[in-house]
């Protein structure tokens, strides 16, 4: 998290809210990013996608990697062209591993027992953390920081509201995405496809829709947003490690649970409820139960509330 | 990847060998493998000594890599192709009778071999001192079995993915390891200290057996991915406890000089009382290694013999149903949570069992012991052996854990590989293929069926669980 000025007395207060306010909806930008993969995964093959959170992390390994060829080797300057590049390569390259991953690991599973996708799962991600592992080595990964000039917003002396431009880039990319997400979900026969299958996937495929296409489809989409989340923390936090996916990875299948799972707006809205609560949480109670806390908000929801703040409740049919 | 070489048999192959099209198949997978790995395999990140990251090429081992892609796609094309025109049919799904035949003669056949084994390897080593490194290894292997066995019951049995079942190794270890060095310091109790373990043996289990209990009450609604989460949430929230509550668990430090097993309150100790003395032999170090070795043949022995049993009781028959339909297990009158709660409870206990031998074991634990990725090893050995499946869980233990132990060894293996080759590095990426692997060849592991442990004879045979359709539940 960045910034945390030690609470004045009685001064500084407001200015404090705000600054963890706007670093609450940062790191939610980028849990609403990784939640929409679960989401939109589990809506149409009800299946929880272990691995999404380890793609998460090899995305920003792919960031790190493309940005330090195009600077190092190819020799490009500018940060925006530079950024631009490793963005759209990052987007393409997971999209691409996520669609060998459904192809080959999960595809030959559907209608195999309830247990296998879930199982096979769990192995694509302990096979993804380690292949990280394996052939970039285990230490923390650095990057110079970049984009570190802030923008004063109100406060004087010690007590500043300040929005740094990476936070700036971060917000603006996951609302432009998200919207040209949510034009392809809702405007074009692909999203109706999608919609489709999610609803009656054999109905679908007897009027002519190609289920296993959809499927894949939403795969490739799910990882490219990922990959841009990935991007967005590797800008952020400037560091990225092999076991970096983990957590985070169930801390969007948090929000994803938190917002009701197969509901696309609930993803967000619940990423950015988890970023706002673990940044108070730090900034208030304590920063070492952090994690405590999104796992037991985790545990509460899907005990008391399956169905999250906007999803549908679950009908069982026999 | 090299799941991409699955049998994903492409539908566009035609039967007749067609060299071309699985060329082009092959080349196809070469692009897509060239795309994935080019950085990610092609270049190595190195931080200079400014603590800059700069790009190493890796161009043969990209292009290694590649080409097995290539080769092994090309392969298995011609492999499918080959098989859908000689076998007509699909081959049965259903594990060789051999094997299950085997599995039942098991039991008596391991326990003869793991008593013996040490005997073996002394034996055969001629002395007490170098043979320390097999029986260790026999010690850690015989863990493994005894954790796969345990979530075996809730798994494999009644059917619940129980992803925090190294939470209940945790909550016996630290058991052990708190009760055993905070109450010999009682005034009074300083008696007690050579039987400490065997006092907290049980008091382990029973608290990780309280503990199913407690952290299965929840989650008894919970179905099939939700539940493997909330678990997960659990044994995550337990290590994160153990790590920031400093004041009792010594926090990431963790609890070190844990009091050792005694023999029956004999300890393994030079001194006059000791246990070498007590019996006129020579003092050895390896008495104690050899006596933990013969401690968990008992535990592993115990969680065999009492697992086996139960499945035989109606309560081990109502896991089964469960695993099988929890609607129709519901509907057909059986206690849904009664069920769920003993399932959860008893392999807690045995969880609990395993981790206070840990703790006596190793005299040191901290929460780095008791990660989601022991949890995982543990799934993965009991998923990989076969779902309820007892055999299966030693072979895939054997194969895991002992598999990269034993080619660290080997040294030929140093001279292809180059001289800081260590295959350990590489099991857990094993695991992971293999994971996926197994569940694309054979959903139910290797040596697994759905035969209800106990049938109406001959008769009702006639309509094997392999036949039927499986509910969702």
């Amino acid at each position: 998290m960045a910034g945390q000025p030690s609470l004045g007395q009685g001064q500084g207060i407001v200015e404090y809210f705000a600054q963890q306010l706007i670093n609450g909806v940062t790191l939610g930008s980028i849990y609403g990013l990784i939640a929409i993969g679960y989401t939109m995964v589990f809506g149409i093959i009800g299946m929880v996608n272990f691995a999404h959170g380890d793609l998460f992390m090899v995305s920003s390994f792919i960031a790190l990697l493309v940005f330090l060829f195009v600077t190092t080797i190819v020799g490009i300057t500018s940060l925006f062209i530079t950024l631009t590049i490793v963005l759209l390569a990052s987007m393409f390259l997971t999209s691409l591993i996520n669609w060998v991953i459904e192809k080959s690991a999960y595809r030959p599973l559907r209608g195999s027992f309830r247990l296998a996708p879930l199982i096979s799962a769990i192995g694509m991600s302990i096979l993804l953390m380690n292949f990280i592992q394996v052939a970039q080595g285990a230490r923390n990964k650095p990057l110079a920081p970049m984009l570190t000039d802030v923008i004063k917003i109100a406060g004087e002396g010690n007590f500043v509201v300040a929005i740094s431009y990476k936070q700036i880039v971060i917000v603006a990319v996951t609302a432009l995405l998200l919207a040209v997400f949510w034009y392809l979900v809702q405007r074009t026969p692909l999203g109706r496809a999608q919609r489709a299958c999610e609803q009656d996937s054999r109905m679908a495929a007897l009027l002519g829709i190609n289920v296993d296409r959809t499927i894949s489809i939403t795969f490739v989409m799910g990882a490219a947003l990922a990959a841009v989340a990935g991007t967005m923390y590797l800008v952020y936090y400037g560091v990225v490690n092999f076991a970096d996916g983990f957590v985070p990875g169930v801390k969007a299948f948090t929000a994803a649970v938190l917002g009701g799972i197969g509901s696309l707006p609930g993803a967000v809205v619940g990423g950015l409820l988890i970023g706002l609560i673990e940044t108070f949480w730090s900034a208030y109670f304590s920063i070492e139960y952090k994690d405590v806390a999104a796992f037991s908000i985790l545990a509460v929801v899907l005990i008391f509330m399956p169905q999250g703040l906007l999803g549908k409740p679950e009908v069982e049919k026999v | 990847m090299a799941t991409m070489q699955s049998p994903a048999a492409d539908p566009a192959m035609k039967p007749g060998l067609d060299y071309g099209a699985a060329f082009k198949d092959a080349c196809l997978a070469g692009i897509i493998a060239f795309l994935i790995f080019g950085l990610l395999l092609g270049y190595e990140t190195q931080q200079t000594l400014t603590n800059q990251i700069i790009l190493v090429p890796r161009t043969m081992l990209l292009a290694g890599v590649v080409a097995i892609v290539v080769i092994g796609r090309f392969l298995i094309n011609l492999w499918s192709a080959h098989r859908a025109q000689t076998l007509k049919t699909a081959p049965t799904k259903t594990t060789n009778p051999l094997l299950l035949k085997l599995e039942a003669q098991a039991g008596p056949a391991f326990l003869i071999a793991a008593v013996l084994f040490p005997a073996i390897v002394i034996i055969a080593n001629g002395e007490l001192q170098s043979s320390r490194y097999l029986v260790d290894l026999g010690i850690l292997l015989l863990t493994y079995v005894m954790l796969g066995w345990g979530l075996n019951v809730v798994v494999g049995l009644a059917g619940l993915l129980d992803l925090g079942y190294v939470a209940f190794y945790a909550v016996g270890a630290y058991t052990y390891a708190l009760l055993a060095t905070t109450l010999v310091k009682l005034p009074g109790l300083e008696w007690l200290a050579p039987w400490m373990f065997w006092i907290c043996l049980p008091v382990s289990g029973l608290l990780a057996a309280l503990w199913g209990v407690i952290l299965g009450f929840p989650v008894l609604r919970l179905r099939g991915d939700y539940l493997a989460i909330v678990t997960l949430a659990f044994g995550e929230i337990i290590r994160l406890v153990l790590i920031n509550w400093v004041d009792v668990t010594n926090g990431g430090a963790g609890i070190s000089s844990i009091p050792r097993p005694t023999f029956f309150g004999l300890p393994f100790s030079a001194a006059d009382n000791g246990f070498a003395a007590t019996f006129g032999i020579t003092f050895d170090p390896m008495h104690r290694i050899i006596f933990l070795y013969y401690v968990i043949v008992a535990l592993a022995a115990v969680t065999f013999i009492v697992t086996l049993r139960l499945r035989r009781l109606p309560i081990g028959r109502a896991w089964e149903a469960l695993r099988e339909d929890e609607i129709a297990c519901r509907s057909l009158g059986i206690n849904t949570t009664n069920t769920k709660l003993t399932a959860f409870s008893i392999g807690a206990m045995f969880g609990g069992f395993a981790g206070c031998f840990f703790a006596a074991r190793q005299g040191f634990i901290s929460p780095e012991s008791f990660v989601f990725m022991e949890s995982a090893i543990i799934l993965a050995i009991v998923v990989l052996g076969g779902l309820g499946s007892m055999l299966g869980v030693i072979i895939a233990t054997m194969v895991l854990i002992g598999g990269p132990e034993m080619l660290r060894n080997v040294e030929s293996l140093r001279l292809v590989f180059g001289s800081d080759f260590d295959p350990t590095k590489y099991r857990m990426l094993i695991l992971g293929i293999g994971m996926v692997l197994i569940m694309i060849w054979k959903p139910r592991g290797l040596i697994s069926t759905r035969e209800p442990t106990v049938t109406l004879g001959k008769k009702a045979q006639a309509i094997s669980g392999d036949f039927v359709k499986e509910g969702h539940g």
